[in-house]
Parts: structure tokens; sequence; C-alpha cells
């Protein structure tokens, strides 16, 4: 059970901005996982009192908030820095809206790219739709700006932006936790305010300056922004997890401008601090915005020419670029090889992938587990790009090839892509007709950000049973007439299914279908063994890239501790060397 | 007190996550600051992964940089290796033998190192080394090898057993407690 009563503990800062929700009395929370932002929903659900679900994208959960919100509720919804982008569309507009009861969006930037396709960093869309934005910059702050976003949301009308990064959510440190509120509105019809059409819009949009008018009034008094005065020979203004760093570096032998809200920015805060110092300098991870903004001032400054936008920061980094020595340490003898991620052994995607290579398929892939369809050994996909781009993709690369792609091209992607934005693109082919092949992969689980329901799976958050979609018919809803059901641990099977469809003139989905093997309820087979009279170590079933598989002294090895007995290896050995063990 | 720094090195998979919890929730209950930072999400994926966890009156930064850290505490042989530059000059390294060959080495694209123990020795590092996956599977799981390392590195810590204990009780599922006593028993006394 999730504690209710205050207590004091370690908390991770995405379970932290949980509790914060809790104490706030959040009633709604709608979002979508994605790393590093997943645990914030995931433990906001252990609350009995706050409703939470899953939805399909981020955009949809961010439209069910505002409903929430609108209803005269407090309400949430989190995400990753990409997935922003795709509830961009609601935001920018509800910008102009504000709200009812409050509304906080949590946005998780990933720095450093710890399990992301790009580092772009998300005070962008804090100033581009002009609302505020908060940065925390450890467990206790993401729990008391989580609340504090609420009333400041409630004060200004405005949807407010809690902007976390990986260091930030991924760590734990101490908090302490309080007493839960629940503050209600009534919901009151008002068509000038929520209605935006242009003659409504154009009276919201002087509000919204104005607004940032005030919120700036509010930045420069807030307990948001604290300076922190210590030597005067240099001053740093910092945010987020840069804080830390340069708190672990310089103690209090600098001067800081701590900034809890990084949009709007103070002005007169950010004058009087660097009146008071002899050198400033901003650290702030990935793009200089408020390097810039203080640039805006005319005050001089240092930052990017010192600082990297690239990666996350350190502390080592911080005080390298300013000066300061640091630590070294010793070094290994000889070359270090790295440890990629790989599929699991026993995945399901692996038998797949291996089929596509096999066949010479230009795969155009896209957002999860399967994306390491890309590395070696089985190199087999030669695109991604962002969630649900796969099927975008392989229509416009049919289309502008015509047959020549066609008879080898597929889009892969995962069911839970697939609801998030992979239907939309499958329109997309039905409609403009294109000879696609479509592969749905389809674990039963959003797998890569460790395993959460989606709507294909029938059970919701809570692990309750739920609405559950189903592929094949949406897809022959659609219009595909062709729709076909592999088990990728089938290898035979895939192969003959997979050429068919790329041979076939219509469009068609292939659904290949067989939970992760790292869900609870899969049942494994007993580890595999190698027949050493038999194995010739030809290393054919090294060809699948399983980290359960291993040549010593010219013959294979299986690791038990890791082989699950998929026996999708055994498909590829001529010799039938790799056979049922013992019963582990 | 000045900060003190726990590195838990592994592969993806490993367990290291349950061990810079017990090592989190130990440090609060013996009235420290403390910081864990943790590796979620794609990197999980059998990948090389890091977990920090640091201590004393009042920790800033959440990571552990090169020069740094007191311990490392590794899964795997390799990785003891990887991290090894982060190792402070008087700073100690725990690892499990256990060699866990990566995607690289298995498809012939790179060689495990031979002697990695014995290599790290000879950079001046402290090392103690000790066959964690046997001692696990003698307590009962495979799965144990963190526990059987925390054993190990309860050695370093000046803090009392009954400590230990309660975390254990704390963070462990009940019906794998007893088991997990015996891995940490095996790792002190190892």
């Amino acid at each position: 059970m999730t504690q209710t009563t205050p207590s004091r503990e370690l908390m991770l800062g995405n379970k932290a901005v949980a509790r914060g929700l809790f104490e706030a009395g959040v009633c709604f929370i709608s979002s979508y996982p994605g790393t590093p932002s997943t645990e914030i929903t995931e433990e906001a659900a252990k609350f009995d009192d706050i409703y939470c679900e899953w939805a399909p994208n981020e955009k949809v959960a961010m439209e069910a908030a505002f409903g929430a919100c609108l209803a005269g509720k407090r309400s949430f919804c989190a995400q990753k820095h990409v997935g922003l982008n795709v509830s961009a569309d609601p935001l920018y507009t509800m910008s102009y809206t504000g709200v009812n009861a409050g509304m906080v969006i949590a946005v998780a930037d990933d720095a450093g790219m710890h399990s992301s396709q790009n580092e772009q960093d998300s005070r962008h869309h804090a100033i581009a739709a002009k609302v505020p934005m908060l940065e925390p910059s450890d467990s206790a702050e993401a729990l008391a700006f989580t609340k504090l976003a609420y009333e400041l949301s409630e004060q200004f009308d405005t949807p407010v932006l809690l902007k976390m990064c990986t260091r930030v959510a991924h760590s734990q440190s101490v908090v302490e936790t309080g007493e839960r509120v629940v503050p209600v509105k009534p919901y009151e019809k008002n068509i000038a305010k929520y209605v935006m059409m242009p003659g409504n819009a154009k009276r919201r949009h002087p509000l919204v300056e104005q607004r940032t008018k005030d919120l700036i009034a509010y930045a420069e008094e807030s307990p948001l922004n604290r300076v922190e005065m210590g030597g005067t020979e240099l001053g740093i203004i910092t945010a987020s997890t840069s804080y830390q760093y340069v708190k672990e570096v310089f103690g209090d032998s600098v001067s800081v401008l701590k900034l809890g809200m990084t949009n709007p920015l103070p002005e007169k805060l950010i004058r009087d601090f660097a009146a008071k110092v002899d050198r400033l300098v901003v650290v702030e991870e990935l793009d200089p915005i408020i390097e810039n903004h203080v640039k805006t001032l005319g005050i001089p400054v240092s930052g990017k020419d010192v600082l990297p936008m690239i990666d996350e920061f350190s502390q080592n980094l911080i005080a390298k670029a300013l000066g300061k020595e640091t630590a070294s340490g010793r070094s290994f003898s000889e070359p270090i090889p790295g440890r990629p991620p790989v599929m699991c052994a026993g995945c399901p995607h692996r038998g797949l992938f291996f089929t596509l290579k096999k066949n010479k398929c230009t795969v155009l892939g896209d957002i999860g587990c399967y994306t390491l369809g890309a590395v070696q050994p089985l190199g087999a996909m030669e695109m991604t790009l962002c969630m649900g781009a796969s099927i975008g993709a392989v229509h416009g690369f049919n289309k502008a090839m015509g047959q020549e792609a066609e008879k080898h091209t597929v889009a892969v992607l995962g069911d839970s892509t697939f609801m998030h934005s992979g239907m939309t693109g499958l329109a997309n082919v039905a409609y403009n007709q294109s000879n696609s092949t479509v592969i749905i992969l389809d674990n039963s689980i959003t797998g890569m950000t460790g395993h959460q329901q989606n709507p294909t799976t029938g059970y919701n958050i809570k692990g309750d049973p739920a609405g559950k979609i189903d592929l094949e018919a949406l897809c022959r809803a659609m219009g595909f007439e062709r729709v076909r059901v592999v088990d990728p641990y089938d290898l035979a099977q895939c192969d003959a299914v997979i050429k068919e469809e790329l041979a076939a003139e219509c469009p068609s989905v292939i659904i290949s279908r067989r939970p992760c093997a790292l869900l609870k309820y899969v049942k494994h087979n007993p580890p595999l063994a190698v027949d050493q009279d038999k194995c010739i170590g030809c290393k054919s079933c090294m060809r699948i890239g399983c980290p359960a598989i291993s040549i010593k002294n010219g013959k294979a090895v299986i690791d038990n501790t890791l082989c699950v007995g998929c026996n999708v290896c055994s498909q590829l050995c001529r010799f039938g060397a790799l056979g049922a063990g013992k019963e582990a | 007190m000045k900060t003190k720094n726990v590195m838990i090195v592994g592969v993806g998979g490993q367990g290291s996550l349950l061990a810079s919890k017990l090592l989190g929730h130990l440090l609060l209950s013996q009235g420290y600051d403390v910081k864990v930072s943790e590796v979620h999400g794609m990197s999980q994926r059998g990948g090389s992964v890091v977990t920090y966890v640091r201590y004393g009156d009042k920790v800033f930064s959440p990571v552990i940089d090169e020069g740094e850290a007191d311990y490392i505490v590794s899964f795997e042989a390799l990785e003891a290796a990887r991290w090894l530059p982060n190792l402070k000059k008087d700073g100690i390294i725990v690892t499990n033998t256990q060699q866990i060959d990566p995607m690289p080495v298995i498809t012939g694209a790179a060689s495990y190192p031979e002697d990695i123990i014995e290599k790290l020795k000879e950079t001046g590092a402290r090392v103690d080394a000790l066959d964690c996956l046997k001692l696990a599977e003698e307590a009962g799981s495979s799965k144990a090898v963190n526990i059987v390392l925390l054993g190990r590195l309860s050695h370093y810590f000046e803090l009392p057993e009954e400590a230990w204990m309660e975390s254990m009780a704390a963070i462990v599922p009940s019906r794998f407690l007893e088991m997990n006593k015996k891995a940490f028993q095996l790792g002190k006394d190892a």
C-alpha cells in the first residue's frame, strides 16, 4: 500500500511529483508512458484517491486532463520531451483558454539521451506556448513545486509546465511529505473563454500577454527564484540539476542565482544579481535559453562559450569549464569492449527481425525495444524517427519508388506505438492506396518503458480488466483485406507469410504476436543445451544476436541463467545440436 | 562528514536497482543525507548500467565523476574495469568475478580482456573479488548476487549488522528474506 500519511523518506524524483499530486488534491491523471517520465503516473496510480489512466498518446492524455480541469477537478498529464511535441497542439491553445481547476503538465527531458531519439530542450515549448515552467532540482523540490504549480495555475489562469530531467526524475533524495487537501471548483459554461474560434481567441490573446507580464512580476519576488550570496568574484545563474553540480563544485565560494521558474524569466532580479558579482556565468544544460535572456537585458555573460550544448552535465565538467581542478582516476591497461543494450534472450522480436534480414527487406522502423533490431548482428532496420513514423514513411517510400520498393519494404512498429500514432498512418495507406506491408509487433504490452498496459492488452493501469481493441478487426475495418497473424518463434511460418504479403498486389498487415518474455505470466521453457558431439562450431546460431549464446573453444555455449528455451536458435542449427536441456 | 560515494555497476537485468534501494534505505536510517541516481529505459536491456549512491551531511550532485568513487560495487568483471577511472586513488573495488560477454564479444567484433582482476590490481587499485554467482546459488538463488555483494561491502562500512538486516527486511519481499540473509552472510564471510 502507498503511504498516505506524512513521513520523511528517500524518494525518486518522479515519485515525489506523484506525492505532490496527491497532496495537491489532484483527482484526474491521463498520461502516455515515456522515459524518464513514466514513474510519475505509475506511482500516482497507487493512490486510491486519484483516477489514473494510460491514454493512447500524449495529445489524447492532455486533452483528457484539460476536460477534467474544465469539470472543476485538479488534473495532470505527464510525458517525455518528445511526447510534448505530440501534445503541443492542445497546449498552445490551452494557454489561451486558461483553466478552471488547476492543471499541471510534466515534461521530462533527457539530456544525454539515455533512452531517447533526440535531445530537444522543452523550455522552447514553454516560451512558444507562453505558459509558466517550473524546474525542480531534486525530489524535495519536485514535491513542493508540483503543489505550488497548482496554486499558480489557478492564480494566473494557465496550465503550468513542470520540467523534469533524467537526473531529477531518476534520482532519489530526501523528502518530507504532507497531507492531501482537495480543492474543487464548479464547472461554469463560458463560451468566450473555452471556445477558441477566431473571434474569441482574438480577445484571449491580449490576456495571455498580460499574464506573462504578471508572471514576470511574480518571478521577481517568488521564492522559486532565490539568490545565495557567497564570494562575489563569480556569480552563477543556474536551474534544475545543474544547480546541484554548481553547489558540489563551488559550495558557498561563489554566488548563485537559482531559478526554479525558467519561464518567464525575471529581469530586475537578474540585473541586481549581475551588479553584485565581478563575472557572470549561466550554467544550463542543452540550449542557451537563460543566457540569451541575460544577453537581451544587455548584461555581459558567459555560458555556451565555455559549456557544451550537448549531453548532460556533471560536477567535473563544470569545474573544468570554469577553471577548477578535478580529481583524476586510473585507467585500465587495454581496450574495454562496449556493452550496448540488446534484445533480451527469448525476445519475440528477434525471430521476426532475423526473417526480415534473411529476406533482405528494407525495414522502416519505429520507437520501442524493437529499435534494437538495428543493432548488429541483426542490423535489420534502416530508419527510426518518431512514434508511428514507420507507417507514414513506408507509404511515401513505396509511392516514390514504386514496385521496386513494394516487394521488399516493410514498416515495423509495436502494439502500443501503433495505438499511439500508427493508426492514422495506416488510414493513409488505406485511403491513398500504397501497396505497403505493415508489421505490428504485438508483444501484449508497452515494453521499453517498463511494461505499461495499452488499449490492445485488455487491462488498465491498475491491472484491472478494461476495453480491448481487436487489432485484426480494426485493420480489416480500415479496408485491409490481407491481415495475417504469425508467431515470431516460428521462423518457417514468419518466412512464408512475409514472402506472401510482400508479393501480394494489395496492402497488408502482418501481426507478429507473442508476449514479451519478461512478462511475469509468460511461462519459460527449460534452457536449451548444446550437444557437443553434434556442434561443429559453424556459428549459424550466432546470427540472431541472442545474449544467451556464445562460442567457447569452437563450440556453441548456452548461458542457462539467460536462456528461456524459445527455440529460435535451434531452428537455425542444421546439425540438430541445440535441443531441450534438463529441467532447471 | 565529507560526502562518500558508492557506484553500483553491472549489466542490465542483474538486480542493481534493488541493491541501490537497500543501500539508500540503510544510509537514510543512519541519519545521512542521501542521493541515489538510477538508470531506467533502453540501457536496462542488457546494457552497461550504473547507479550512484552518495551520502554525507549534505549531498548536492546525484552523480559520481572521475576519481570520486570511494567504492565501486561491480556485478561483473568487465564492468569493474569499465568504471575504474571513477575510482578514488584510495578507493576499493568489490567485484563479482562473473564474466558476461557483451554483444560485440559474442559477435567476435571485440575480445573480452583476460585476467581482468589481476590487471585491476596491477593499477594499484584495492580489489576485493569473489564468485558471487556461486555464493548466491549456495544461498538458494542465482538472483541473490546483489545481496552477496552488499554482504561483502558491509565489511568496509562501519555500520551495525542489525541496521543492514532492518533495511533488508524493509526492502526485500518477505518470502525471499531468509534466502537473502543467507546470501548476505555468505558474501560477508567469503
